[in-house]
């Protein structure tokens, strides 16, 4: 019996005026695997998984979470099945609390007078245990996010991202703008939340983060997928020239 | 003798940390200036004019200030979304003829005409937010837009001329309860309602997210649309609100009402410390601003300086306060 996939993307186009982003991609994520999702600029890897995060409607193709078909209006569908996204600039809201970054969108309530109110106590606290895995330090959620540094940023992401238990983590150049020991980190958070069981879609330029901790790759080429390989069965110069072309 | 000095040079050091620390944990309140400012007024007014601190005047402050306050506190909502509202004046205009008339001409009573006049000036904020936010136009130009739009209605529905003498049950808004007016009582109702929406509700933490970085909060599922169309409607309402106190206060509605409120709206905003930039501001501030624009008024009329110098002052203010506003806040957006 074959396994079904997690999450199975099938056939998707989208277009943004003349310009067509993706032709008919294909992929699928299986449970607990880490898949590496690479391409030179402009190969649609950003278009494809705002699409399974909801922030863009497929003008084509299906996407099936666990063999059920969905459709996603908005982001807050798809987090709603578990998936997550932490996207390259982090989407962190300067102006809000570290609290109110983290439960941005699903803020807890409790009834006053029959109105629902924020329960800020419930979030500042909650907060402060989803940044406490990190290890990073942050004196108080309840200060701004205004002054925070890129790791601090990241963190604020990061658990964002994991604090709702997803099945799905999508990673959208988590490495860009991070030092070294910063991108060391990322990648042990990879590898932690592969061990508690959640499946992870990592897009980066860096090849070496790629091999580091992915299971399989799927390669892009201006809006195709032009290959599928097994991580520990291939090499940065066969992923490169998939990349750009030179077959 | 030596101890003592030195014990009380420290006091005295001590006692100098303790103020600049205070100074500046004050500084970093966004509404820091504009409370510098109104402070400023006051003190002014009352070196220039005898008259400034009397009860009459002080009563006659806290009633002009609260029209304007309640249409500061709307455009601060949009303003905080990261848009603005142009069309407050004529919203209170068309709203005010609309009541007037509906009691007047249609012999309504006073409930259903200041029902419909509310409903007819929320209904003119929620389509301004829907050309903004399904036509996509910039809301600048939408509400140009509904402010010409407004001010046209107000034309034809009140054919051009004033409609007055209302019946008595709706002149009670513009009593005095003792010492307070009833319009003050509404404004502070209205403050309590705008601030609490604010800073503890969920629609409050998005307008505040939205106006910060728009596009993360779409991408974390907050419907981005519906923020701004309740900032829109939220803010025609107060027009609304604004449109039957001034009504009442008059007690005569014509069409012309309210020219150059939205500039009066948009200045006490602006001085209130809230960020054209989006996400930054209170509405204590916009309150605070609209006092700052109320007492300037109010000093150039006991100094009896024309109405048409005071348009000048104000534009001058405003154009100083933007300056100083502006440096600090920047965002990567």
């Amino acid at each position: 019996m074959v396994e079904i996939p997690l999450v199975e993307m099938k056939g998707i186009s989208k277009s943004f005026g003349a310009v067509k982003a993706l032709q008919r991609v294909d992929l699928e994520l299986n449970h607990g695997e880490v898949l590496g999702l690479v391409g030179d600029n402009a190969a649609g890897k950003s278009t494809l998984v705002k699409i399974l995060s909801g922030v863009y409607t497929p003008d084509e193709g299906e996407i099936f979470i666990q063999g059920q078909r969905v459709e996603f209006a908005s982001p807050a569908d798809s987090r709603r099945l578990g998936i997550e996204m932490i996207y390259q600039d982090l989407a962190i809201v300067p102006n809000l609390s570290i609290a109110g970054n983290i439960f941005l969108g699903r803020e807890p309530v409790k009834s006053f007078l029959g109105i629902k109110i924020l329960d800020k106590r419930k979030m500042i606290e909650q907060s402060r245990q989803a940044i406490g895995r990190l290890d990073v330090d942050i004196r108080s959620t309840k200060l701004s996010s205004a002054g925070l540094s890129g790791g601090q940023q990241q963190a604020v992401a990061v658990g964002r991202a994991i604090f709702f238990n997803p099945r799905v983590v999508i990673m959208d150049e988590p490495t860009a703008a991070l030092s070294v020991k910063g991108i060391k980190k990322v990648l042990e958070l990879v590898r932690e939340l592969e061990e508690r069981g959640i499946s992870i879609i990592l897009i980066s330029h860096r090849l070496p983060n790629i091999f580091a901790v992915t299971d399989r790759v799927i390669i892009l080429r201006t809006g195709r997928r032009v290959g599928e390989r097994i991580t520990k069965d291939t090499t940065p110069e066969e992923i490169i020239d998939l990349m750009v072309g030179m077959d | 003798m030596k101890q003592d000095k030195l014990e009380i040079a420290r006091g005295f050091k001590n006692c100098c940390t303790r103020i600049t620390s205070g100074l500046r944990k004050f500084g970093q309140f966004r509404e820091a200036p504009s409370l510098v400012a109104l402070l400023g007024i006051i003190l002014i007014s009352s070196l220039l004019s005898p008259h400034f601190f009397t009860g009459t005047n002080i009563k006659n402050i806290l009633t002009q200030v609260s029209i304007i306050a309640i249409l500061a506190m709307g455009e601060a909502y949009v303003i905080l979304t990261g848009g603005i509202d142009l069309s407050l004046g004529s919203v209170l205009a068309l709203v005010s003829v609309l009541i007037a008339g509906c009691m007047k001409w249609m012999n309504l009573p006073v409930y259903l005409a200041v029902t419909a006049g509310l409903g007819v000036g929320t209904l003119c904020g929620l389509t301004s937010g829907l050309l903004v936010t399904k036509v996509k136009i910039p809301s600048f130009i939408a509400t140009l837009a509904m402010m010409a739009i407004a001010r046209g209605l107000a034309l034809i529905y009140a054919k051009g001329v004033p409609i007055s003498m209302f019946p008595p049950e709706f002149r009670i808004i513009a009593r005095y309860l003792g010492p307070i007016s009833v319009l003050t009582l509404i404004m502070i109702g209205m403050y309590v309602i705008g601030q609490l929406i604010l800073s503890w509700t969920r629609t409050g933490q998005y307008i505040h997210a939205t106006g910060g970085h728009e596009e993360a909060t779409r991408y974390l599922g907050v419907n981005v649309d519906r923020v701004k169309l309740f900032a829109f409607a939220f803010s025609g309402f107060c027009a609304a609100v604004g449109g039957v106190m001034l009504t009442a206060r008059m007690d005569s509605a014509y069409p012309n009402v309210g020219q150059g409120y939205e500039l009066d709206a948009i200045g006490s905003a602006v001085l209130g410390g809230i960020s054209f930039t989006g996400g930054v501001g209170s509405v204590g501030g916009a309150f605070m601003g609209a006092l700052v624009i109320t007492i300037l008024g109010n000093l150039l009329n006991l100094l009896r300086v024309s109405g048409f110098y005071q348009y000048v002052f104000k534009g001058i203010i405003l154009a100083v306060a933007a300056l100083s506003l502006s440096r600090g806040v920047k965002y990567a957006k």
